[in-house]
């Protein structure tokens, strides 16, 4: 971890050679144990050259961010490889094989509703608005597994600043890309797309909420949300919206889609809350992934001296 | 056909299948196959195989008389509890990786989340079935009474599938299909009999035959 922040290392020393090595051992076994008894992956995936299969470009001049804990991190295998991005796919094994071909340059976010100074921008104008950094957060998912990841991006309040929200905007509202074509898989999953989550105006501008673009020194991988997604440390993961469309700012509480879907499960707020179960199952203690025991959960994944402010008074049993 | 079935090498071959997805497990095990969250994906894959078997098994009967196949008998102890084995393993890893056999924990598990609730109870009605399906039991119980106990697997399968559908955030898809690859199979139970009570033209089996192994 401590490497890769020495700034005249190259991209393979970023990602070493060994954990692409790993990768193509770790898929080729996935693909005989398949073939031999679960019917997932298909055999000529075996064959098809998996060159370029992440948007990995290296950042450079990336600082490092008082904001990151200095918990061990998950390996980028392990983060590119056990995701939740429902738009490719059921299993957490799906988003790595369906969205190898995800096309996401060119890409451009549009910014909107309440803002005195609406616009539309490239991914790559959004990487100039401010300083990237490096934050090493935790996230923790609703399913009661964890990762750290070295998120790359910069406070989402650098754009907000930059479009000046009005004072009638009180909550942001994210929109994800959705695309039948590109994303087959989703009609299976009994969700209705785009995916659309959203934050109160003061959640959004805690500067621990990341406008991320990157992880682990490069681009973000295809899975994980590229090009550009939200990661907001002390809530839930559904609430980090992936390959963001269109931010908008606006004057009441928007929509979410897990919210739309059980509404008595997923909560418009999310915080990590260790004493506020899911009707399904506890959220008191948690997988990290690599761990073999669990470990308690912590009250707002361990944000709350930077964010418990926000909920001052609120019943958070009853905003869950 | 009734040649093959009959042979010994029939049951070791159906033997050998039946344990490939324990062996693809350990497989993955040793080649890092179990994504990085193995213990997520031992619990998905063992659940998954106790419900394909209980289908199997309650196939063995429709597929007896559509095929004109009655040696399919053969096999359907065996089906059975290779069923009841991969719910053994399903339920030992949760009560040692979830739970670590914190029976305090389990037990407020149990009463409290209803999927949890079913699925033990689809475990447990298991039980019996294991324990009763040697030649000895049948012989023991009776013919009549074995059957009307083993009719349980009903139950089991269904509570197996409520299990998996109460469990999963948002694709119902898988659940129901198991839902309704079961729900055939138990229908064709009911139209069988009714059809038998109408017409009583096909002949039945002696019951002593429908439970050896």
């Amino acid at each position: 971890m401590l490497i890769r922040k020495t700034p005249d290392l190259t991209y393979a020393d970023v990602t070493p050679k060994s954990v692409y090595l790993d990768r193509r051992k770790f898929l080729r076994g996935l693909g005989f144990a398949g073939a031999a008894s679960f019917a997932g992956p298909r055999l000529w995936e075996l064959a098809a050259p998996r060159e370029h299969a992440y948007a990995g470009t290296k950042f450079a001049n990336v600082t490092k961010s008082p904001y990151s804990t200095t918990e061990k991190e998950n390996s980028f295998e392990d983060v590119t490889h056990y995701n939740n991005f429902y738009e490719f796919g059921l299993d957490k094994t799906d988003p790595a094989k369906n969205a190898r071909n995800f096309k996401t340059s060119p890409w451009s976010v549009s910014i909107e509703g309440e803002v005195a100074k609406p616009r539309k921008m490239t991914v790559e104008e959004i990487i100039q608005i401010a300083p990237l950094e490096e934050r090493i957060y935790r996230h923790r998912c609703v399913e009661a597994w964890s990762i750290v990841v070295p998120w790359i991006g910069f406070s989402f309040s650098e754009l907000a600043k930059l479009v000046e929200p009005t004072p009638k905007a009180k909550y942001v509202a994210f929109e994800s890309y959705f695309n039948s074509q590109q994303m087959p898989e989703a009609r299976f999953t009994g969700i209705e797309f785009p995916y659309v989550e959203g934050l109160r105006l003061d959640e959004a501008m805690n500067p621990l909420t990341l406008l991320c673009v990157g992880m682990y020194g490069e681009t973000l991988a295809n899975q994980d949300g590229a090009p550009v997604r939200m990661i907001i440390p002390w809530k839930y993961g559904f609430k980090s919206a992936k390959s963001l469309l269109k931010i908008r700012f606006v004057k009441g509480e928007p929509p979410t889609t897990w919210n739309r879907l059980a509404p008595r499960e997923y909560g418009f707020y999310a915080n990590v809350n260790p004493s506020v179960d899911h009707p399904r199952w506890s959220q008191a203690k948690e997988r990290r992934l690599g761990e073999f025991f669990k470990r308690d959960t912590l009250m707002f994944n361990g944000y709350g001296e930077q964010v418990a402010s926000l909920y001052t008074g609120m019943d958070l049993r009853k905003y869950y | 056909m009734r040649a093959i079935l009959t042979s010994t090498w029939a049951k070791v071959c159906v033997f050998a299948l039946c344990l490939l997805p324990v062996v693809s497990l350990v497989w993955r095990f040793f080649h890092h196959g179990l994504t990085a969250n193995p213990l997520e994906f031992i619990t998905h894959a063992t659940g998954d195989w106790t419900l394909r078997f209980l289908a199997l098994t309650l196939a063995i009967s429709p597929l007896r008389k559509l095929l004109r196949l009655p040696d399919l008998i053969r096999f359907r102890r065996m089906l059975g509890l290779f069923a009841f084995f991969y719910a053994c393993l399903h339920f030992t890893t949760y009560i040692w990786f979830d739970k670590f056999f914190d029976l305090a924990e389990m037990w407020k598990d149990v009463s409290k989340r209803r999927f949890i609730t079913v699925g033990f109870t689809a475990f447990v009605l298991l039980i019996p079935l294991a324990i009763t399906s040697t030649a000895g039991w049948i012989r023991r119980l009776g013919g009549r009474r074995w059957q009307q106990l083993h009719r349980l697997i009903y139950a089991s399968a269904i509570a197996g599938v409520i299990h998996y559908y109460w469990l999963v955030k948002s694709a119902v898809i898988r659940p129901l299909t198991y839902g309704a690859i079961i729900a055939i199979l138990l229908l064709w139970r009911v139209f069988d009999r009714s059809w038998k009570r109408e017409g009583a033209t096909t002949e039945l089996q002696p019951k002593v035959e429908r439970v050896q192994g």
